[in-house]
């Protein structure tokens, strides 16, 4: 049995979760948190969010984020592999910054926006 | 003339903007002192935002983008590098800007949306010396997400609000060694998903009922000395921790920017440190609205979205179809466990169908009632499972039950046996 605080609203229900009957969830307020408590355990993923070095932008970094959650544990692979990252402006929000970062078979995409100038 | 100035182009401003525009205002003008529109989410690149409005989890930037994208749809003029400098109670704004020189413009309706800044250390007094290396988590924020620096690299945050929480994660990821995060409440400041997946996913630590007692640096931060705090928040002599440390971050609250709000006259509201409004987001000077954090600290920038929709359709109303009545107006009170309301003041004869109630409280409190009483008379009760001072609470209230009140009303929160 494992406890966890649910973190898909800002409730934040106090779940416990069974490992020995399939990761059962008990404690949850919503299905979106059995959810969670069983993907916590097994696979548990976060979105990356980050900057990247941007050239001949109006600032000198472009925020950039993975557009669909990565396995927990590559949290600081993403982000060693956007270390050597250069974009030049203009760049376009949603533009694929890295296709398949780290072999999860998600991209890192641009946030914002970011027109020439300085 | 404008129909309408609206004063910043943060996420307030924007949706203000957009929503008189489309209730049919044509003269609209956002003032804004940076280079762009936007305002802090432009610096908040962590996802999260837009759950409610757009159904979907965005990053800071990008839900800005969507509202800068609608806007230069309209013929909303936009003036920016510019800085309000005073605002008059006949609704002339005076304003400096670099493209514009100093300028005087006059407006039917005015917004208010110049949002809040940081606490500082100089509010909380914390003793020591004034080394660098002592930044608001905001700040450090900026530097770290919009211009490429990292402040420090062995750090720790004073305070547990959602904004101090996000760059123990952001500082961690950047490299940089969070040491802890000090709280000196019992409960902490920041929503729960925060404490979860900036602090508990990077190891690092939470210290409840603790603050900081000493910074020790010359030129700069070498340490910092954490001390365990009694019930009234003094610190226990001998519980003393002593971190090696090259930066502090504060996360110690946010307040209302209202210089503007006061040389105008418009009343004020202790507890929110915003203007006392209406339904309609008014302040007592007719034709006068403020919203989003100018108004009150919001945890949601969902919220404001909606409170400034609000708040643009009724500058809109104001200019197309001229003041509204005060018959009846009810005075809004806190009671027991609440801590502020917004509004402050309802005009049942102006609530079309529903008025939402905003509120905080102060202390956690599990499955409770929020009591709205008027006089003698219980106008509506609510059932909460959970309710906490860092989040923000809602209650709507029907006309039809507002048309029963008389005078004020009373907000207040019990709790009752589960």
């Amino acid at each position: 049995m494992k406890e966890l605080i649910c973190i898909v609203c800002p409730k934040g229900c106090h779940l416990k979760v069974d490992e020995e009957k399939d990761y059962a969830v008990t404690g949850n307020g919503c299905l979106r948190g059995a959810e969670y408590g069983k993907a916590e355990l097994t696979n548990p993923t976060r979105v990356v969010t980050s900057t990247v070095r941007c050239e001949g932008g109006t600032h000198p970094r472009c925020p950039v984020k993975t557009d669909r959650p990565v396995p927990k544990g590559k949290m600081m692979e993403v982000m060693a592999a956007l270390e050597g990252i250069a974009l030049t402006a203009p760049v376009h929000v949603g533009d694929t910054i890295i296709e398949n970062v780290c072999g999860t078979g998600v991209n890192v995409v641009a946030a914002r926006n970011m027109d020439k100038g300085g | 003339m404008y129909d309408l100035i609206v004063i910043g182009g943060g996420p307030a401003g924007l949706a203000a903007a957009q929503s008189a525009w489309e209730k049919g205002l044509k003269k609209i003008l956002i003032v804004e002192r940076d280079k762009e529109l936007g305002g802090i989410l432009n610096q908040c690149i962590h996802n999260g935002f837009g759950l409610h409005h757009f159904k979907e989890e965005l990053t800071g930037p990008e839900y800005a983008g969507r509202f800068v994208k609608l806007l230069s749809e309209t013929g909303v003029e936009v003036r920016l590098d510019t800085m309000v400098l005073e605002l008059t109670p006949d609704k002339r704004v005076h304003m400096v800007g670099k493209a514009t020189g100093y300028r005087v413009e006059e407006a039917k309706a005015i917004v208010l949306a110049m949002g809040c800044r940081e606490r500082t250390r100089g509010a909380i007094s914390i003793p020591g010396t004034r080394p660098a290396g002592i930044f608001t988590a905001g700040a450090a924020q900026r530097y770290v997400n919009m211009e490429g620096w990292l402040p420090g690299k062995r750090v720790v945050i004073l305070g547990s609000g959602d904004i101090g929480l996000i760059m123990a994660r952001r500082m961690t990821l950047e490299g940089a060694k969070v040491l802890a995060c000090v709280e000196v409440m019992p409960y902490s400041g920041g929503l729960n998903r925060n404490i979860v997946q900036c602090l508990q996913d990077f190891d690092i630590p939470l210290y409840l009922s603790h603050t900081v007692t000493d910074i020790r640096g010359r030129d700069r931060v070498e340490q910092v000395v954490v001390s365990k705090v009694d019930k009234n928040r003094a610190p226990i002599p001998g519980t003393e921790m002593v971190f090696d440390c090259d930066t502090l971050l504060l996360s110690v609250g946010l307040i209302p920017e209202n210089e503007l709000t006061r040389q105008a006259g418009i009343g004020m509201d202790r507890r929110t440190n915003g203007a006392v409004v209406y339904e309609n987001m008014e302040t007592s000077i007719p034709g006068v609205f403020a919203c989003g954090n100018v108004c009150h600290v919001h945890d949601l920038v969902d919220f404001v979205t909606a409170e400034s929709q609000r708040a643009g359709e009724a500058a809109a109303r104001y200019v197309l179809e001229g003041e509204a009545g005060q018959e009846g107006c009810l005075e809004v009170k806190n009671g027991d466990g609440v801590t502020y309301t917004v509004p402050q003041r309802i005009r049942p004869e102006q609530v079309e169908s529903f008025c939402d109630l905003f509120f905080r409280v102060n202390r956690v409190c599990r499955n409770s009632e929020i009591l709205v009483i008027s006089g003698e008379t219980l106008i509506a009760r609510f059932q909460r499972e959970h309710l906490a001072p860092g989040e923000m609470e809602r209650v709507t209230l029907p006309r039809v039950l507002l048309d029963k009140a008389q005078g004020e009303i009373t907000v207040s929160v019990r709790e009752v046996e589960a």
